[in-house]
């Protein structure tokens, strides 16, 4: 079973992230949008580029009105990322099954802060999602299925980090792989299309002369 | 199943193109878009969520464009559209939704949520499923030539006031005059003093200008009900008598949805660029100020504050100009703490102010606009935009507010440098 996970499944479950997010990404951009033909006031480029970095950056009604959401949605996303890409088993793995590159990994401490801001964020989250009328209203299956895994892989992932007990680190890429085949179909999506969308609104809006 | 249901749902999916389809696959529901509008946050009605407004179409996309919807759809399982969606939506995507754009601007992920919208109500207008007032509007507009009835005999009677009380004569069908301004019906109607501030500020700066007698009529109701055929054909209207006349300009009148649509969206809803520019009446304003042209004198003490039209400012770019121009000619110019591209919306664009059942829930969101004026304490409010001006107007009647809404272009008018030689 270990074996399986460790190499079929891992092979699999990479194969359909990789040509699963490519297929979305693919059906997005072949749906096509017409092109403008009103004159512009500004540049498209510029405005679409600067859409896409300056949304990181909320406006007054966010942090006023949305202050949960806020503080929430960066303490999960940058202590998932930080996790993700520099803990050092991710850092080992990354640079002996899928890259060879490696770089240096997080100290201890950080990964201690990393991990508690993640699961933080992402308990504040839900909490919010499934209390708050609006994203109560909003949220389906699809939403609490992507939070759910995500946080049973954090959870296993920390389980694992001492990587003493090797069924620990095997049910951590064993929920990994899951979520890795569950995210181009899911809203998981996002981690990458919001690019896009970002960048179509920037783009429309960058050709009025507005920054968006 | 009814016949305009199959074509509204058709017209529906035409509108799925790239964007879209980005942005549903990137809507988290966080929620956020919801803080960012009226309507929800002076009613806390989690149904006027913006986003919650587009689950018809997410409906339809999430059928026919994901992989769950396309398997349960193999597997005769998983929900179709139905016509009792458009029922139950068609008034979250009239009446509670202004079009304003202010959710566009919030989102995390960047959703352009009112190009959604304005994309959905082509099948909501194709299926039937549209309010009255605004169905109305759009016949006469495509019958009569305006979504309020009015004629050329009725602009010509306007006209003839304009000529009386100033002496001057307005050009009408000028061939090769350099500019042909619209006006919209609110203008003709309610706000005639538009036309004449335009006609003097015109003549004290030399503007070579004309009315069209085909043409004249800048609201365009088929953006606003969502019926592309319909917004196409009244730019059109605009456009041949534009290249009939030979002008270099169009200008777009004080309405935000006009200039929307004339500016923005014409070329497309028509399918070919003009052989002409759109400029809005403020953009020429601030041109001919910079310019010299445009002479102004003294400055008003009474305290002002703007308020900026969605479709101008946040949907139309023309953000600077109207606080240069009102810096010019006011001493004491103080902004909301919400404005510019973060204004709040008056409640009455896209068709709101149309739309008859929507009165008391626009009525109730004007509490937005009262916090925003009892904070500034001013009680002069400088706007661009007719249909803004009479939603305005009538909140602050149902509000018992003794505050006034004047004209951006009126208020310039009243500024210029007096010409003895015609005293």
């Amino acid at each position: 079973m270990g074996q399986f996970i460790d190499g079929p499944l891992w092979a699999f479950s990479l194969g359909v992230f990789v040509l699963g997010v490519i297929w979305r990404v693919v059906t997005i951009l072949i749906a096509g949008n017409r092109s403008d033909l009103a004159t512009a006031k500004g540049s498209a480029g510029k405005g679409a580029i600067r859409a896409v970095f300056s949304r990181f950056i909320p406006e007054r009604t966010v942090t006023s009105r949305g202050r949960i959401q806020l503080i929430a949605g960066y303490l999960f996303h940058l202590g998932l990322l930080a996790l993700l890409f520099f803990a050092k088993p991710h850092v080992d793995f990354i640079a002996e099954r899928i890259t060879g590159l490696s770089w240096s990994a997080m100290p201890h401490w950080a990964f201690i802060v990393s991990a508690e801001a993640a699961f933080i964020g992402l308990i504040l989250l839900w909490l919010h999602r499934v209390l708050n009328p609006v994203t109560r209203l909003l949220s389906d299956l699809d939403d609490h299925v992507g939070s759910i895994l995500v946080f049973l892989v954090m959870l296993t992932g920390c389980l694992a980090l001492a990587q003493s007990f090797e069924p620990l680190r095997l049910i951590h890429l064993l929920l990994a792989e899951l979520l890795l085949i569950y995210f181009p179909f899911s809203k998981l999506m996002h981690a990458f299309t919001f690019v896009m969308s970002r960048g179509y609104t920037g783009a429309t809006m960058g050709r009025k002369g507005i920054n968006a | 199943m009814s016949e305009k249901f199959e074509q509204g749902v058709q017209a529906l999916r035409q509108q799925i193109d790239a964007r879209i389809s980005a942005y549903f696959s990137s809507c988290v529901h966080c929620g956020l878009c919801a803080e960012a509008c009226l309507f929800y946050t002076e009613t806390n009605n989690p149904r006027f969520t913006p986003i919650h407004k587009l689950e018809p179409m997410k409906k339809l996309w999430r059928r026919e464009y994901t992989f769950w919807g396309k398997l349960a759809a193999a597997f005769g399982l998983g929900q179709s559209l139905t016509e009792d969606d458009f029922a139950e939506w068609e008034t979250l995507v009239y009446d509670s939704c202004t079009l304003c754009g202010r959710c566009s601007m919030v989102c995390p992920v960047g959703n352009d949520i009112t190009y959604m919208i304005r994309k959905q109500r082509e099948g909501f207008s194709v299926a039937g499923y549209a309010p009255d007032g605004m169905k109305e509007a759009t016949r006469r507009a495509l019958k009569i030539g305006s979504p309020m009835g009015v004629t050329y005999k009725t602009l010509k009677a306007a006209l003839a006031h304009v000529e009386k009380d100033t002496g001057m004569t307005i050009p009408v069908d000028k061939q090769g005059a350099d500019y042909m301004t619209l006006f919209s019906s609110m203008e003709i109607v309610n706000f005639p003093e538009y036309i004449e501030s335009i006609a003097r500020i015109f003549d004290a700066t030399g503007v070579s200008w004309t009315i069209s007698s085909k043409a004249f009529e800048a609201t365009n109701s088929g953006i606003q009900i969502g019926n592309k055929e319909a917004a196409a054909e009244i730019v059109n209207r605009v456009v041949i008598a534009a290249e009939k006349l030979g002008v270099k300009y169009v200008i777009s009148p004080e309405c935000g949805h006009a200039y929307t649509a004339i500016r923005w969206e014409g070329p497309n809803l028509i399918g070919r660029k003009y052989p002409f520019e759109v400029i809005h009446i403020l953009e020429l304003l601030d041109q001919l100020k910079k310019e010299g042209r445009l002479q102004l004198e003294y400055k008003d003490s009474i305290p002002m504050t703007l308020h900026d039209p969605c479709q101008i400012v946040r949907r139309g770019g023309v953000v600077k100009q109207p606080r240069d121009l009102l810096n010019s000619v006011a001493e004491h110019f103080t902004e909301m703490k919400d404005h510019g591209v973060m204004n709040w919306c008056c409640g009455g664009g896209g068709g709101v102010s149309a739309n008859e059942r929507a009165e008391p829930l626009r009525l109730q969101v004007f509490n937005r606009k009262k916090r925003q004026l009892d904070e500034l304490g001013i009680n002069t409010m400088v706007t661009a935009c007719a249909n803004c001006r009479i939603t305005l107007e009538e909140g602050l009647e149902h509000n018992e507010m003794d505050a006034e809404v004047i004209s951006l272009t009126e208020l310039i008018a009243d500024h210029l440098v007096k010409d003895e030689s015609k005293v």
